[in-house]
């Protein structure tokens, strides 16, 4: 008996092992996410509006039927890049007319509510996603994710990190060109 | 030419070291007293060219030796010596240096001071750490040699990640090591033994010091880098669950229960397949960390430069050590004689407590930090991360039972303890903490049930550790002079376990207040903008420009009011490293015992808001952190009051029955 207990450390060593081996392998890369979504529908979720917020939720149906194509932003007032992208963002839906929703990560209702008050709501609709739920659902690997989403509720692009700064506008109009929403290269 | 010396003394020290691995062990099975003693030389040797070894890579980083491609790589020509000297560990092949050169001064030390043990046992002992040094020297010889030339020599250095340019971070390396590298020699200890067949008091005595000092180190290490992470990063946290963080604390968990366990194989003769086999897994943990770090396994923020091939060879050196050792224990270890019975009620079983609630803690985090990579093979390619929330959930509720124990166990006596009794004497702190907290939740607006449970049980913590120690000394209870003999005459170790064990409390309130209570403003100001943070006004007076040796700064200024009245002013950095084109954030804290007034400014959201003068400006208020590092510190303390224990530096225990209990390993 005391046999069997005292083999089981190497047992479990051993597996620990066969998983690192594996981890090694030259062409996996632990930074690449890959986005496995695209060209894929939209997950299913369903995510109710933001407690102290007019703005509805969000929910699949919400995406699946529109004229062009939309962006989904995932923000969260705890998320200081959020903040710099909210600009672009707002920028994005006052001047160049896109539509825009929200999913609103892990985040308390009073804080995004108080984090919009204060920096203005470009969001059509905004989803609260308290648990989480929803951003396993779209994969998310942190905050702040955009993603284009097409008419017929397909995942066309999606960006991780923030939309700030002039490299990552220029990537991020480009595929809003090629999803056929925005016109021309041109821009401003 | 220094470079090459260096080389050199690397490759002598690699032959001493494989005589080492051989010859004692040898002579310990034959018998052969003088085969056993040449370890002293062969340990002594390898400290000494390694030493050269790194004598020879800080002088090629002291002078700016860009012909040195290591140098070239971390360092510049304008940096500051005192980062010119810690660029010598900064990078992977120079901290590999450090970890051998840490490696073969524990073995040197053994073999110096270590007279009081059986000339068998420390031959076997230096032997095995001897088969450690072969394996990382031939891995930095062959795979990542630290004094590898370039040709041309470029004119200038690429400067260390100016993130590790900092004092806190120049020393964490050095005290993580010390504390991964001596839970090598306890591990080398429990191999022999159990090569040996035997493990006794005697042998558990012996291994305390080591584990001491390498707890010791670990702790400090831990701390300084999360001190670093709290004051450098810019966020404000102190924590991250990060897996370069969860890698050592790991170790640090594991060689927490092994302290508490070793302590029952002492006393009482019990635990001792389990106290070995925690001294294996330790040190397979911090083998383990290694292995992460360098092998690029797991994402992680601070890891250093990835190379497959690398990453074979330390596969290969893991599966070989822990691998062999838990061979080794799956074989021996049911050979080992029960130790002593006790009843369920009883110091040995607050101390299984302990070590079963450790051992599981450990288990998470290890799930935790593994389980993206688990996901990842067993999904075929599927990504994930875990993160605080995971660990916060899991690790959490595991712990309190932990410290609910840990303010009792020390009123237990060793085999039998008398429940009532105890339950007795601690109704006075029960009560106490409840009020304690009543009145913590009557101050503090709300926070979330779990918060005020850990206020709970930190009280209960500290009151008892407390009461615990003035019970032994009688505080009070007699006249001040003869509590104050007792005070003298009470074992230092003892005084250590207080001190440790009411650090920890300490540390929890710092914990707490900074977690639960903290309170964060994120704002886009301009010069002139107010801010109002838990009582105090802020002011954003502007940014200007500064200049440092290798970076310039955008230091923000602040003043800081309270009720009108000026507090003080606070310059939060931005610095810019124009050589290795990255940037740091350098928070300004105004620390005080009720709370931490934390600063930091990042970049302007957008090159208009730039022009403005707008920055993103992050304030928090951290209630207690200071604790952590007072808690800490404690922690650190009680280790080393405890290592300064006379039972530890004289009366060498002397072994009863020369004879084995089983045969010895041919």
């Amino acid at each position: 008996m005391k046999r069997a207990f005292a083999i089981v450390p190497l047992l479990v060593a051993g597996i620990f092992g066969g998983f690192f081996l594996w981890g090694l392998n030259p062409e996996r890369d632990p930074n690449g996410i890959p986005s496995v979504l695209i060209s894929q529908p939209v997950p299913k979720f369903k995510l109710e509006p933001v407690e102290g917020l007019e703005t509805l939720g969000l929910s699949k149906a919400d995406l699946t039927d529109n004229s062009g194509p939309v962006i989904v932003n995932v923000f969260a007032s705890w998320c200081v890049p959020c903040r710099a992208e909210h600009e672009v963002l707002t920028k994005l839906v006052e001047r160049d007319g896109q539509r825009l929703f929200g999913i609103n990560y892990k985040d308390k209702p009073k804080d995004a509510v108080r984090w919009l008050e204060q920096l203005g709501n470009p969001y059509e609709r905004i989803g609260s996603d308290i648990t989480g739920r929803a951003g396993i659902e779209w994969g998310i690997s942190g905050v702040p994710e955009t993603f284009i989403v097409g008419s017929d509720g397909t995942v066309l692009y999606r960006y991780v990190g923030p939309v700030v700064g002039e490299a990552a506008i220029a990537k991020f109009r480009a595929a809003l060109v090629q999803a056929g929403t925005l016109k021309g290269a041109s821009g401003e | 030419m220094t470079p090459e010396i260096g080389h050199f003394a690397l490759a002598l020290a690699l032959a001493m070291a494989i005589v080492q691995s051989v010859l004692p062990i040898w002579g310990a099975s034959r018998g052969n007293v003088l085969w056993m003693q040449s370890a002293r030389w062969s340990s002594l040797g390898q400290v000494i060219f390694v030493a050269i070894g790194f004598g020879a890579l800080m002088q090629a980083f002291v002078t700016s030796d860009f012909t040195v491609k290591n140098v070239v790589n971390n360092s510049h020509s304008l940096k500051p010596l005192l980062f010119k000297v810690a660029g010598t560990w900064g990078s992977h092949e120079g901290s590999l240096l450090l970890w051998v050169l840490i490696l073969t001064v524990f073995g040197a030390a053994v073999s110096v001071f270590g007279a009081n043990i059986p000339e068998t046992l420390k031959a076997r002992t230096l032997s095995v750490q001897a088969w450690i040094s072969v394996g990382f020297i031939t891995f930095m010889l062959f795979t990542s040699n630290p004094f590898d030339r370039v040709f041309p020599p470029p004119m200038d250095g690429q400067d260390l990640n100016p993130l590790l340019q900092d004092v806190g971070l120049a020393m964490h390396p050095p005290l993580l090591y010390i504390g991964y590298v001596g839970f090598s020699i306890v591990f080398a200890f429990a191999v022999a033994a159990l090569i040996e067949g035997r493990v006794d008091a005697a042998w558990a005595r012996w291994v305390r010091p080591w584990t001491l000092a390498a707890w010791m180190s670990l702790t400090a290490g831990i701390a300084l880098g999360s001190w670093w992470a709290y004051y450098e990063l810019g966020w404000g946290g102190w924590w991250f669950w990060d897996p370069v963080e969860n890698v050592s604390f790991m170790p640090w968990l594991m060689g927490t229960a092994l302290l508490h366990s070793a302590i029952v194989t002492e006393k009482r003769g019990a635990f001792k397949s389990w106290t070995i086999l925690l001294a294996i897994l330790t040190f397979s943990l911090s083998l383990l960390g290694t292995f992460i770090v360098r092998s690029g396994l797991l994402t992680s923020v601070h890891a250093f430069a990835v190379d497959p091939e690398r990453g074979m060879y330390i596969l290969g050196l893991l599966a070989v050590s822990i691998g062999g050792s838990l061979a080794l224990f799956a074989w021996r270890a049911p050979m080992l004689e029960a130790g002593g019975l006790f009843k369920p009620i009883s110091r040995e079983a607050g101390l299984l407590v302990n070590n079963l609630i450790l051992a599981t803690a450990t288990g998470v985090v290890l799930f935790g930090t593994l389980y993206p990579l688990f996901y990842e093979a067993l999904t075929g390619g599927e990504k994930l991360s875990v993160g605080p929330p995971f660990f916060n959930s899991a690790f959490i509720p595991l712990m309190l039972p932990l410290v609910f124990v840990m303010g009792l166990g020390p009123y237990l006596s060793w085999k039998r303890a008398d429940l009532a009794g105890v339950l007795q004497r601690l109704r006075f702190v029960a009560v106490l903490s409840v009020l304690a907290t009543l009145a913590v939740w009557f101050l503090t607006e709300g926070g979330p049930v779990l918060g005020y449970l850990s206020v709970l049980l930190a009280i209960w913590l500290f009151a008892a550790t407390v009461r615990e120690w003035a019970m032994r000394v009688r505080l009070f209870e007699v006249p001040f002079p003869e509590s104050r003999r007792r005070i003298r005459n009470l074992p230092r170790s003892s005084h250590g376990m207080s001190m440790a064990h009411a650090g920890l409390a300490v540390a929890m309130f710092g914990f707490i207040g900074s977690s639960v209570w903290k309170t964060e403003e994120v704002v886009f100001v301009k010069p002139g903008s107010e801010i109002s943070i838990s009582g105090f006004d802020v002011t954003f007076e502007g940014v200007e420009r500064a200049r440092g040796p290798n970076y310039f700064a955008d230091r923000g200024s602040l003043t800081v009011r309270r009720d009108d009245k000026f507090i003080t002013q606070l310059y939060p950095e931005r610095r810019t490293y124009p050589v290795a084109q990255s940037s740091t954030t350098e928070s300004d804290i105004r620390t005080t015992f009720a709370g931490d007034l934390y600063t930091s400014i990042a970049n302007p959201a957008s090159e208009e808001a730039g022009a403005e003068g707008a920055w993103t400006l992050r304030i928090l208020y951290e209630p207690l952190v200071v604790f952590i590092w007072i808690g800490t510190t404690m922690l650190v303390l009680g280790g080393g009051l405890s290592l300064s224990d006379r039972r530890l530096r004289i009366g060498a225990p002397r072994r009863k029955a020369p004879e084995p209990i089983i045969s010895p390993a041919e």
